[in-house]
């Protein structure tokens, strides 16, 4: 076991509430945007990550370090999300972490490119990204944008977007902790950041958009 | 961009995570960074994506209600007990 996870492991089955709050604080966020992509509503997800920190303590002692202690905590929540949005009637579409890829979803509106036959550059920008004003990046309300563009996402890109770049998880630890394949979470990424930016876009240049 | 470069900036969009990430083979990687050296449109795209990160790591996560945070700690107090 990782010596950072013994040490966490030990003062837990010591009783050591310091240890348990700080750690239902760190990971809330993120197991409620994981909880999110199997059920439907933010208070049954509220429910998942109350039962999943009741489910990791009833099988501490079960637990070897063969993966790290988080990834051990998030797939426990994935079961407990799973067998609760079936509950509930959520059917996830097979597709939306499994293979994300198979609908395809372009980055930019091919509208902002010049035809596949343009004599000089086809496939180039023909409505090139406007510059942003540098002032109204740096505002409090343009990370307001942000923070409403990513809870606006498919419940999957959310996730990973969230974990990745909200939390700063590297790419392992997200593949990890939802069971997923390096290229589909790539996929899940870079359509997540695409859509974000499209809204800092329109949000800092209407016109555009 | 240049009429030679054989990476357009409609398939250069789509290669900017990959880039990001560092998942780009070598000849991807050497087309996407001649393509980003001449192609200011695509240069201030991937500035934008870098911005897009940087602005998404200095939001505030959901924190725990205080219920929710009392319900925890009984929840552990209660199985410490019992162990």
């Amino acid at each position: 076991m990782e010596q950072g996870d013994a040490q966490l492991v030990a003062a837990l089955r010591a009783g050591d509430e310091e240890t348990f709050r700080s750690l239902v604080h760190a990971w809330n966020g993120p197991l409620l945007r994981v909880a999110q992509i199997f059920v439907p509503s933010r208070g049954v997800a509220e429910e998942v990550v109350q039962e999943t920190w009741l489910r990791v303590l009833g099988a501490l002692d079960k637990f070897e370090g063969r993966s790290s202690l988080k990834t051990w905590v998030f797939r426990i929540l994935v079961n407990t999300a799973k067998t609760r949005g079936q509950r509930e009637g959520r059917v996830l579409p097979f597709s939306a972490l499994n293979d994300p890829g198979r609908i395809p979803e372009p980055a930019v509106d091919p509208g902002r490119f010049r035809p596949e036959d343009d004599p000089r550059y086809p496939g180039g920008w023909s409505a090139p990204p406007p510059e942003l004003p540098e002032d109204r990046l740096v505002a409090a309300e343009t990370r307001g944008v942000i923070g409403r563009a990513i809870a606006a996402l498919p419940a999957t890109q959310a996730a990973v977007i969230s974990l990745r770049d909200v939390e700063g998880w590297s790419s392992e630890e997200v593949c990890n902790a939802l069971d997923l394949t390096e290229v589909n979470q790539r996929v899940l990424l870079h359509r997540a950041r695409a859509r974000v930016r499209r809204a800092l876009e329109q949000y800092l240049t209407p016109q555009i958009a | 961009m240049i009429d030679t470069e054989p990476t357009n900036c409609q398939e250069l969009v789509e290669l900017v995570t990959d880039y990001l990430e560092g998942a780009l083979g070598a000849g991807d990687l050497r087309r996407f960074e001649a393509h980003l050296a001449v192609c200011a449109g695509c240069e201030r795209y991937l500035e934008q994506l870098r911005e897009t990160i940087r602005i998404s790591g200095t939001l505030t996560v959901d924190d725990l209600s205080p219920d929710a945070e009392r319900t925890l700690l009984d929840g552990f107090r209660d199985w410490a007990s019992a162990s």
